[in-house]
C-alpha cells in the first residue's frame, strides 16, 4: 500500500513539474503560481524517488 | 574511512581484464534509460544557448539536429555495439592489447586532461546558479578570464564539494543522477514552454513563425561566427564522438546483450540532446529579447526566470551530476599512471586542477568548440580499434599487436595517432576547415595511416620478435 502511494506522490511530483507550463502556455497560470508548483512538484519527486527508483550506481 | 571507501571502489571495477560474463549481461532496454539519463546534462544548458548565439537558422537547427542525432546513434550501434559485445572488455584494456601499456597511459593522460576540463566547465555552469541569491555578476560570451572575486570564490565552493563528494559519497551522488534523470528533462521542457507567450507564441501555429523571427534568427550575435546547417549536424553527430566513433562506450556496452543496445543512444539523442537543446535555447532567445545587446551568458539565471527554484535546482544538479562522475572518471584514468597511489587522493588532485580550471569562464564560452576538439583528439584511437577488429584478420594483419609481440608502445599505432591530429590541425590551419567538420576526414586519414603502417611494422617486428611466429 505505502508502495503504491509513494509511486503515485512521485507521479504527480513530476506531472506538477510540467502541467503549470501548459497552463501558463494557454493563459490559464501566471508565471509566479507556474514557479510556486514547479518548486512543490521538484520536492515531491525527490522526496519520493529514492523510494520508488532504487537504482545501484554506475560508473 | 579513505581505505574502507577505496576498498568499495575497487569492487565497483568488475572484468577491468576479462570479458564480462553472460550472467552480467544487461537487457537492451537498460540502456535506453541509461542514455536518456547521461545525455541530459549540464552541457545542454550552455549548447542550446550557443546555437542561438552563433545565428543558427530554426530550419539549418531542426533539420541538422535530426539528422546530427540520427547519425550519432547509427556511429553507437554500427560502430561501437558490435565491437563491445564482441570483445566484452573496456576501452582501456582494448587498447593496451593493441596499443601497449606505455601508449594507452598517454591515452588516458590526455583522456584525463579532457575529463578535468570538461567537469569544469559543468562547475561552472552549477556556479551560475549558485551565484543568484549572491548577486553573481555573470560572465560574458566574450570573456576568457574571471571577471569578479565573487566568481572565483564561487566556483571554488562548488568545485571543492563537488571533489569532496567525488572522494567520499560517489554512490550517493550516482544514485542522485538516478533520481533526477526523469525529472530534469521536464524542467528543461517547461521552463521553455513557460515563456513562448513572453516571445510571441500565442498558438502551435505560429510557433514556427516565432522560431525563425525571435528564436533561432539566422544572426550571430556580435563576435560570434556564423554557424549553419553543416555546423549543427557535424556537432550533434561528432558532440559525443569519443564515446561512440572513439570507443570509449565499449565499456558501457559490453555489459549489453546484443549489438543492438546501441540504438538505446536515441533516447539520449533525442531527449537530452535534440529537446533539451531546443529548450535550452528558448530561454537564451527570451533572455537576449528582454537584455538587448547583452552578451552575458549564464544558465543558472535564465533558468532560474523561467522555472523559479526548480529551474535554478535543475542547472545546480545537472552540473553537479555531470562533473562528480567525469572527476572520478578523470582520477581513474591518472591512477592509471600512478597505480600506488590511493584512489581519494588522486581524486583530490584531479578535482583541484578542475576546479582550477573552472574559474575561466572560457570553457564555457567555447564550450562547442571544446567539446569538438575533445572528441577529435580521441577519434583515431577508435580508428585502431575499429580496423583493428574487423579489417586485420580479412588482410593477413595481426590484430591486438602489442599483446602478440608484448609490446609497451606500439608505433605504428602512435604515429597514427600523431600524423592524423597533426594533418587534422593542417586541414584546420591550412585548409581553413573547421574543427567540427575534422572528424570525418580525421577518421578516414586514421584507418588509411594505420593499415600502411602496418603493412610495414609487423613484418619489421615479425623478423626480431619470436613471438610472432606463427
Amino acid at each position: 500500500m505505502n508502495k503504491y502511494i509513494i509511486i503515485t506522490v512521485a507521479i504527480i511530483g513530476l506531472i506538477l513539474t510540467i502541467l503549470p507550463s501548459i497552463l501558463v502556455f494557454t493563459g490559464q497560470m501566471d508565471m509566479s503560481t507556474h514557479k510556486l508548483w514547479m518548486t512543490v512538484g521538484t520536492i515531491l519527486w525527490f522526496l519520493t524517488a529514492p523510494s520508488w527508483l532504487k537504482e545501484k550506481p554506475k560508473i | 574511512m579513505f581505505e574502507k571507501l577505496s576498498a568499495r571502489l575497487e569492487q565497483v571495477q568488475e572484468f577491468e581484464n576479462t570479458p564480462v560474463p553472460p550472467s552480467r549481461w544487461k537487457n537492451n532496454w537498460s540502456f535506453v534509460g541509461m542514455y536518456a539519463g547521461e545525455h541530459t546534462a549540464g552541457t545542454e544548458f550552455v549548447i542550446g544557448p550557443l546555437f542561438v548565439a552563433h545565428g543558427v537558422s530554426a530550419g539549418a537547427l531542426i533539420w541538422g539536429l535530426l539528422l546530427g542525432n540520427i547519425l550519432a546513434m547509427l556511429s553507437w550501434a554500427f560502430l561501437c555495439a558490435p565491437i563491445a559485445v564482441k570483445e566484452r572488455i573496456t576501452l582501456y584494456y582494448k587498447l593496451e592489447q593493441i596499443c601497449g601499456k606505455n601508449l594507452t597511459i598517454l591515452y588516458n593522460l590526455v583522456n584525463a586532461l579532457m575529463f578535468c576540463f570538461l567537469a569544469g566547465s559543468m562547475i561552472a555552469v552549477s556556479a551560475t546558479a549558485v551565484g543568484i541569491p549572491f548577486g553573481l555578476p555573470m560572465a560574458n560570451l566574450s570573456d576568457w578570464l574571471p571577471n569578479s572575486f565573487m566568481w572565483i570564490i564561487i566556483v571554488i565552493v562548488v568545485g571543492l564539494i563537488t571533489t569532496l563528494v567525488a572522494m567520499l559519497g560517489y554512490d550517493t551522488i550516482s544514485r542522485f543522477a538516478g533520481y533526477a534523470a526523469p525529472w530534469m528533462p521536464l524542467v528543461f521542457i517547461a521552463a521553455a514552454i513557460a515563456v513562448l507567450p513572453e516571445l510571441g507564441v500565442t498558438s502551435l501555429g505560429n510557433f514556427w513563425d516565432i522560431a525563425q523571427s525571435k528564436i533561432w534568427t539566422g544572426v550571430p550575435l556580435e563576435g560570434q561566427s556564423k554557424f549553419t546547417f553543416w555546423h549543427v549536424l557535424f556537432f550533434a553527430w561528432f558532440c559525443n564522438m569519443a564515446m561512440h566513433i572513439g570507443m570509449s562506450d565499449l565499456s558501457i556496452l559490453r555489459y549489453a546483450k546484443s549489438w543492438k543496445a546501441g540504438f538505446g543512444s536515441i533516447s539520449g539523442m533525442f531527449i537530452g540532446h535534440y529537446f533539451a537543446w531546443l529548450a535550452s535555447g528558448i530561454l537564451y532567445a527570451l533572455f537576449l529579447q528582454s537584455n538587448q545587446g547583452s552578451l552575458e551568458f549564464a544558465p543558472g539565471p535564465i533558468a532560474y526566470y523561467a522555472a523559479g527554484v526548480a529551474g535554478a535546482a535543475c542547472v545546480i544538479i545537472a552540473g553537479w551530476t555531470t562533473a562528480n562522475p567525469t572527476i572520478y572518471r578523470a582520477g581513474l584514468a591518472v591512477q592509471a599512471v600512478m597505480p600506488k597511489a590511493r584512489t581519494w587522493k588522486v581524486t583530490l588532485i584531479v578535482g583541484i586542477v578542475t576546479t582550477l580550471a573552472a574559474c575561466f569562464p572560457a570553457l564555457v564560452m567555447r564550450l562547442l568548440d571544446f567539446v569538438a576538439l575533445y572528441g577529435l583528439i580521441l577519434m583515431p584511437m577508435g580508428a585502431i580499434i575499429f580496423i583493428d577488429v574487423w579489417l586485420f584478420p580479412r588482410l593477413g594483419l595481426r590484430s591486438n599487436l602489442a599483446a602478440m609481440a608484448n609490446l609497451n608502445w606500439n608505433w605504428a599505432a602512435a604515429l597514427t595517432w600523431f600524423i592524423t591530429l597533426a594533418s587534422c590541425l593542417a586541414l584546420n590551419f591550412i585548409g581553413g576547415i573547421e574543427i567540427f567538420f575534422l572528424g570525418l576526414p580525421g577518421w578516414f586519414i586514421a584507418v588509411i595511416l594505420y593499415l600502411g603502417l602496418n603493412y610495414v611494422y609487423q613484418p619489421k617486428l615479425l623478423s626480431t620478435t619470436s613471438t610472432l611466429s606463427s
